[in-house]
């Protein structure tokens, strides 16, 4: 194939390690053009696996668990938990007086515990500032660049459900 | 006043040239593909796989676009040694 073609009609180790000074510069130039080349493969080859995890991923589901009772807890008030499993916790706030808002208690940043912040009914992380809205968990401020996860809750007869996680 | 003709460079220094000019846009293609990267591996462990598609066929096109830079590096660099071993 002509382009794969050797640069000359001598071995490979005589090209490589020429006597010629000036032929050391092009030797060294196509060796670090070669590495660049690889490089930029491994980066589209890192590229294609999260394509490929991402046509493979299956959306989770998660169980169903009572997380506090109605009128357990006053308006403003809050709750904590953890979801699905132990290690997730997460915070419950009665914003109304039938109305339960539930976010992952893990700051996006750096997974600073947030807390809710009545005064200006929000959720902050004291960490490094950042704010979250309690509406819909978005950023208000700060340097996270991600809501919070939002956990969807239910209510069933006298008992508040989580039954699943939006991210 | 007279028209000075055009200094030719030697076929070393063009090609040289030619080389530094190709490396160098490589490793523009190579830092928009890092970032590419590490974009899409965000998104990704965010949550969104719709990100995943557009970032690797953008990567796979700066890739395929860095292989034909190489391939021109190599010719030039094998006709400026072929020069070289005529003289």
């Amino acid at each position: 194939m002509n382009w794969l073609r050797r640069a000359s009609s001598e071995p490979l180790w005589k090209e490589e390690f020429s006597v010629h000074t000036a032929d050391e510069r092009y030797v060294t130039r196509r060796q670090l053009t070669k590495f660049l080349v690889l490089t930029s493969f491994g980066m589209f080859v890192g590229n294609v696996w999260i394509l490929v995890r991402s046509l493979i991923y299956k959306t989770p589901s998660y169980l169903q668990q009572p997380v506090a009772r109605l009128g357990e807890i006053p308006v403003g008030g809050v709750k904590l938990f953890t979801y699905p499993t132990k290690d997730d916790h997460c915070i419950l706030v009665r914003t109304g007086e039938n109305e339960y808002v539930s976010y992952s208690q893990k700051c996006t940043h750096l997974s600073c515990a947030v807390y809710y912040s009545r005064a200006s009914n929000r959720f902050e992380c004291p960490c490094h500032q950042g704010f979250f809205s309690i509406k819909d968990g978005a950023v208000l401020q700060g340097p996270p660049s991600r809501p919070l996860p939002r956990i969807v809750l239910e209510t069933r007869g006298e008992q508040v459900i989580a039954v699943d996680v939006k991210v | 006043m007279t028209m000075q003709p055009p200094v030719e460079l030697p076929p070393q220094t063009r090609g040289l040239t030619a080389i530094a000019g190709a490396m160098a846009l490589i490793a523009v293609l190579l830092i928009v593909q890092i970032w590419l990267l590490s974009a899409a591996l965000e998104s990704f462990l965010a949550g969104n796989q719709h990100t995943a598609l557009p970032a690797a066929v953008f990567s796979g096109v700066m890739f395929l676009i860095c292989l034909g830079l190489y391939l021109f590096v190599d010719r030039v660099d094998c006709e400026v040694r072929r020069s070289g071993e005529e003289r």
